[in-house]
């Protein structure tokens, strides 16, 4: 395929046994907006960043969560153009497969298929990896499936992930908030919390995007007004967890949020400590705080009156 | 004579209560020559799908192994076996794909699919599907197989009296036919056995 000068493949092993190409292929994801996926034990939800490169957009338009079938959604970080490219072929993949045994496709051929597909573009003449990870959430027979696929062809099912910029810290915050049995409600809540975690600006329903799928096996983007509900609901509750005073949960994800970030933002709360506890603790408050670099630690002791 | 009556045939299927029943005869004949009285017409697909071929005895085979094929290799990729609707999805589809140049028989496909309910249905040469609730008929004694279930068929059948029903149905059909017979190969299927037997009838 391709020119006859370029019948040789441009992935090639170096010394050290590494594909070159899709190491720089991973770089490219890993550049590429913050996307994740929760598997709940009903459902699975996958959300990403919608962040449009200036405020003229039409950001009703753009649409990074993509339906394979009516029960398989698909999310990426990386190159846009390629994530598009793959989707047209997985989707003609998935229907051939209905086609043929008048089935709907599982979930776990389906991302087999698509990873084939990336595999071959590491090995033929001509073509480069795709630069997109993809997440892919699925519910059929099985019950709920939320798989990665990888630029170099390689998947794997996780529980919980996620790819782009703010990878390590988003893996972190879901190591530590995954349940095995979560429900999806949590699960949605659980993904905004994790997609704060590393956002540049205020989150809104215009900048982020998710997608979710039931026990109904329907795969469906929440509007921007359902969005908007569960980001109420996650202020709420987060409101209600400072006005209690809970510990431990907050302070770990306190020293989560400064270690390895661009920046900390946080202010001082006014009002006193009504918990009885001892402790070092973090407050943020809702307003904008002021940015502090990454090395101030800011420790406030408060002590039992 | 046609070409779907070179080697003779007769297949059919009955639904019964959570079991069905797969028969045909054991006949290969070239023409009016007979040349073995133990041809195997059916064959299984896995433990709950059974597919019956009736017509050209080289298309029988060749077709029968090409599904197997097909078969296995889905079982290794969706590590479970086919559904019969799926399977009869398949079927049809292979089938159209010699549109132009089809393979000269028609399938009778039974199993057990979700909840043990039988599924069962036939498909001419060219892959159009027929559903049937009771049963279904192949083969050059069709239109005499037909009147015989018609009349012996009932609903809701334990697997002895389906046996039985599916038996009489085929012995009497095939009589009337001369390219027929030479005993009969019947197979009843429940959720927990597969009953094999063979029937001895008019040796002619």
């Amino acid at each position: 395929m391709g020119d006859s000068q370029y019948s040789f493949s441009l992935t090639t092993f170096s010394p050290s046994g590494k594909l070159v190409q899709i190491e720089h292929a991973l770089t490219a994801v890993g550049s590429g907006q913050t996307s994740l996926g929760i598997k709940a034990s009903n459902g699975v939800v996958i959300a990403t960043e919608k962040k449009l490169p200036s405020i003229l957009v039409d950001e009703a338009s753009v649409q990074k969560i993509q339906h394979l079938t009516p029960n398989i959604g698909v999310v990426y970080s990386g190159m846009g153009p390629d994530f598009r490219v793959l989707v047209r072929k997985s989707r003609k993949q998935a229907e051939q497969y209905n086609r043929l045994y008048k089935e709907p496709i599982p979930v776990t051929q389906l991302v087999r298929e698509t990873a084939t597909v990336m595999q071959e573009f590491t090995q033929s003449g001509g073509v480069r990896p795709f630069g997109v990870s993809l997440l892919v959430a699925g519910y059929d027979d099985k019950g709920p499936q939320l798989y990665q696929v990888d630029p170099s062809g390689s998947y794997f099912s996780w529980k919980a992930s996620a790819m782009g910029k703010n990878v390590s810290n988003a893996k972190t915050f879901l190591e530590k908030r995954y349940t095995e049995d979560m429900e999806l409600d949590d699960a949605i809540h659980t993904a905004i919390l994790t997609l704060k975690e590393g956002f540049e600006g205020e989150i809104s329903s215009k900048n982020i995007e998710i997608g979710k799928i039931g026990a109904d096996k329907v795969f469906r983007v929440l509007t921007p007004a359902e969005i908007d509900d569960y980001l109420a609901e996650v202020e709420e509750s987060a409101a209600a967890t400072r006005r209690t005073g809970k510990i431990g949960n907050e302070e770990e994800e306190s020293k989560m949020m400064t270690g390895g970030r661009n920046y900390t933002r946080l202010s001082i709360d006014s009002q006193k400590v009504s918990g009885s506890v001892c402790t070092p603790r973090w407050f943020f408050s809702r307003e904008r705080g002021v940015k502090i670099s990454p090395s101030h630690h800011l420790l406030i002791c408060f002590h039992k009156r | 004579m046609s070409i779907f009556e070179y080697n003779g045939s007769a297949v059919v299927a009955m639904v019964g209560k959570n079991c069905f029943a797969i028969a045909s005869d054991r006949r290969l004949g070239v023409q009016l020559q007979t040349i073995a009285t133990d041809f195997k017409r059916i064959s299984k697909i896995h433990d709950r799908l059974f597919i019956g071929l009736s017509g050209l005895a080289t298309d029988v085979q060749t077709l029968y192994q090409r599904l197997v094929f097909r078969h296995k290799l889905y079982q290794l990729r969706e590590e479970r076996d086919m559904k019969p609707e799926t399977f009869a999805s398949l079927v049809s589809a292979i089938l159209y794909e010699k549109r132009f140049g089809p393979y000269l028989c028609q399938p009778v496909i039974a199993g057990l699919g979700e909840d043990d309910k039988p599924f069962i249905c036939t498909m001419d040469s060219i892959g159009a599907k027929e559903l049937a609730k009771d049963f279904v008929v192949s083969g050059t004694a069709s239109e005499s197989l037909y009147g015989a279930c018609e009349a012996m068929y009932k609903p809701d059948m334990e697997a002895e009296e389906l046996f039985e029903t599916i038996s009489q149905a085929l012995l009497s059909s095939v009589d009337r036919d001369c390219l027929s017979g030479w005993g009969g190969h019947v197979y009843v299927v429940t959720p927990n056995e597969i009953k094999e037997r063979i029937l001895k009838g008019r040796m002619d």
